[in-house]
């Protein structure tokens, strides 16, 4: 974790220093090269899904101006170096690398093609030539909060989460937050799958917590199989990373769904542009990376009120981690009226006060 | 009806692995490894997914997702059992392949919602308390698991057509001499081991989350192939082995959701070292160990020209 803190730093310090980075001037005519390589396979329906089609978007932008390609189901380690060596000596202007494993590879092959530009999604590393970005998808878990404390009838909530890191940490608190804001006896219980993406898993993780009275379900993994348990046991659910109304048509309340489309494009005219600077983003639901599917199968009042949750979002009158927050263990983490630092939230590593269960170490 | 929930969920779990297992225990006991399982799984799920899909009758996806697992256990069987290659290498790649070939052939599936086999309930006995809703309110693939397992017993084990299976397991050349098609034999084992693998991917796509998603087998191939070798080659063991299997599996999902905290790494160990714990106890006698490990297993049999 200490870690984590001190490459955080090192970041604002870096960004600090750097000095306009360019990338390379092109032929007018000649197309510019944009690569991709994603974690899963990018037919996931969930996060490499949503990245490819943020892609074709910034295609459909730019038309004849660029030429992507991706490489897909990349694992993380030394096939990463691979993959992105052979797309900067390919020709690709700019690489954009999608999973956080990918952090060091990058940063190693950034430094031995100081002429290709490198964008790495969710890690806190950059140099002269490497950026990274992500956005701040809490924001959408706290809304999710608010419409399950609203239309629980049990006053179950079951969250299947995926692994034990900052990022699905500070969702469970987000959405806990948001849920006891509207609905003081709200409870909630958590299965780790220990999988971003194991679809037989993910139901079967949604049916033990529909058996243990848990009427609406939340997931921080990739696939529809939990909507599609709920739908089919009479339950309601949120999907992620993407639209999946489609999977659960009476099921699917909203989704947090993820649009990196905007950044690409941004980030693509910026290499044309000869623009370009390294930095650190976080998008948010103001800048709509962090995006929510329709409102559905819920009350009008509480529609009203997830409609109203967002505009605060959005407007910055409300900010999900504000204090007072408290710890399970009841010491006041974040005081009253206070909002949590930026390091706080993505190195969250401890559960809020009201989450009946122990942390996961 | 928690205990219900749980052991309707056991089931569901338990099915794909407990079929693909019994496939290939019969492959094993011809004398032939696959290790291809995981291949012929994802084909049958993306298959099965696909026939369901385009004619809305997930019976005939079943029958699709069976003759995919068959087609791939029949090229691997054309190298194996007639070229005489190496039985593992060419299992691994049948894996690779039908793991890359699935993900090719469900592209344009992905992101539409499938078509579920719906569950037959057995009038009466689906009534009953507690184990009525898990063994008997089930769809036929579930109820079809069972009746492989107590058939591949009897027949392995008290029918002519079983000894003979056995016997070009233990001694390809022996039933050879005495006249039996060795080849043939092990061709119609592997084509078995293909079908019930390609079934067992079905339940995937079909019943435990109707969707194609790329890799959805996640590893239950290996689990089934782990499972075969531990139940020391006996149908029932190895039935007994995917329940144990499945069940911590489920266990472990609701022992969390209780509130009870142990490292969820430890916790996705716990189905894997308790199915091989329990099977290496039941297997740790060396004499039965030897009586019924395949003795001409992984072994190509080329006949005399």
């Amino acid at each position: 974790m200490k870690r984590v803190l001190s490459s955080l730093l090192a970041v604002g310090t870096v960004a600090a220093l750097s000095v306009g980075f360019s990338a390379t001037t092109l032929a007018d005519d000649e197309p510019l090269k944009v690569g991709f390589v994603y974690v899963g396979p990018i037919s996931d329906h969930g996060w490499s899904y949503a990245h490819d089609q943020a892609r074709l978007a910034m295609e459909a932008e730019f038309g004849d101006m660029v030429e992507t390609t991706y490489l897909e189901s990349v694992p993380e380690g030394a096939d990463t170096v691979r993959a992105l060596e052979r797309m900067a000596r390919s020709g690709h202007d700019i690489i954009f690398a999608t999973s956080f494993g990918y952090m060091e590879s990058v940063g190693e092959v950034a430094e031995r093609f100081p002429d290709v530009v490198f964008e790495h999604a969710t890690g806190y590393q950059s140099a002269g030539n490497f950026a990274n970005y992500n956005g701040h998808f809490y924001e959408g878990r706290y809304v999710l909060g608010k419409i399950a404390g609203l239309e629980t009838e049990t006053n179950t909530i079951g969250y299947i989460a995926s692994y034990a890191i900052p990022e699905v940490v500070s969702g469970i608190n987000a959405f806990m937050l948001g849920a006891q804001s509207v609905n003081p006896d709200v409870e909630v219980k958590i299965i780790w799958v220990n999988t971003w993406y194991d679809p037989p898993r993910e139901a079967e993780a949604a049916n033990a917590l529909i058996d243990q009275g848990a009427d609406i379900l939340v997931q921080h993994t990739d696939s529809t199989a939990q909507l599609q348990a709920s739908q089919e046991r009479g339950v309601r659910g949120f999907g992620n990373d993407s639209d999946m109304g489609a999977f659960a048509p009476e099921a699917q309340l909203t989704a947090i769904v993820n649009n990196w489309a905007p950044y690409y494009i941004d980030r693509v005219q910026a290499v044309m542009d000869g623009t370009w600077e390294t930095g650190s983003y976080m998008g948010n639901m103001e800048d709509g990376m962090v995006q929510m599917a329709p409102f559905a199968n819920m009350a009008d009042e509480t529609k009203a009120v997830a409609e109203e949750t967002m505009a605060g979002i959005i407007s910055g009158d409300i900010h999900p981690f504000t204090g007072p927050i408290f710890n399970q263990a009841g010491e006041e983490v974040v005081a009253a009226g206070e909002v949590a630092p930026l390091d706080m939230i993505l190195s969250m590593n401890f559960y809020i006060q009201g989450i009946d269960d122990a942390y996961p170490n | 009806m928690l205990v219900e929930g749980i052991l309707v969920t056991i089931v569901g779990a338990a099915t794909p692995i407990a079929l693909a297992a019994i496939g290939e225990l019969v492959v094993e006991r011809s004398g032939v490894l696959n290790l291809g399982v995981e291949g012929m799984m994802i084909m049958g799920a993306v298959v099965a997914f696909g026939v369901a899909l385009g004619t809305g009758n997930p019976y005939l996806g079943i029958v699709a997702g069976a003759l995919a697992g068959v087609a791939m256990s029949l090229l691997f069987g054309l190298f194996t059992v007639y070229l005489a290659t190496n039985q593992v290498a060419t299992g691994l790649a049948l894996t690779l392949f039908g793991l890359g070939l699935a993900g090719l052939i469900g592209e344009s599936f992905v992101g539409t919602p499938g078509v579920k086999l719906q569950p037959i309930p057995i009038p009466l006995l689906a009534d009953l308390p507690i184990i009525g809703p898990a063994l008997f309110a089930r769809d036929v693939i579930v109820y079809a698991s069972f009746a492989v397992v107590a058939g591949v017993s009897y027949a392995l084990f008290k029918t002519r057509a079983g000894l003979v299976l056995r016997a070009t397991g233990e001694n390809a050349e022996a039933a050879h001499a005495l006249g039996r098609d060795v080849r043939m034999i092990r061709m119609a084992a592997v084509a078995f081991g293909g079908a019930c693998a390609g079934i067992g991917g079905a339940y995937l796509s079909l019943v435990l989350s109707t969707q194609w998603t790329e890799g959805m087998t996640a590893g239950r191939g290996w689990i089934a192939l782990a499972i075969v070798v531990f139940a020391t080659w006996l149908p029932w063991r190895a039935l007994a082995g995917a329940y144990l299997f499945g069940g911590v599996i489920i266990l472990q999902l609701h022992a969390q959701a209780l509130g009870v905290r142990v490292p969820p790494q430890a916790m996705t160990m716990l189905p894997y070292i308790a199915t091989i714990v329990a099977l290496i106890l039941l297997s740790r006698n060396q004499t039965t160990m030897r009586k019924h490990t395949p003795a001409a297993l992984g072994r190509a049999f080329v006949p005399d020209r």
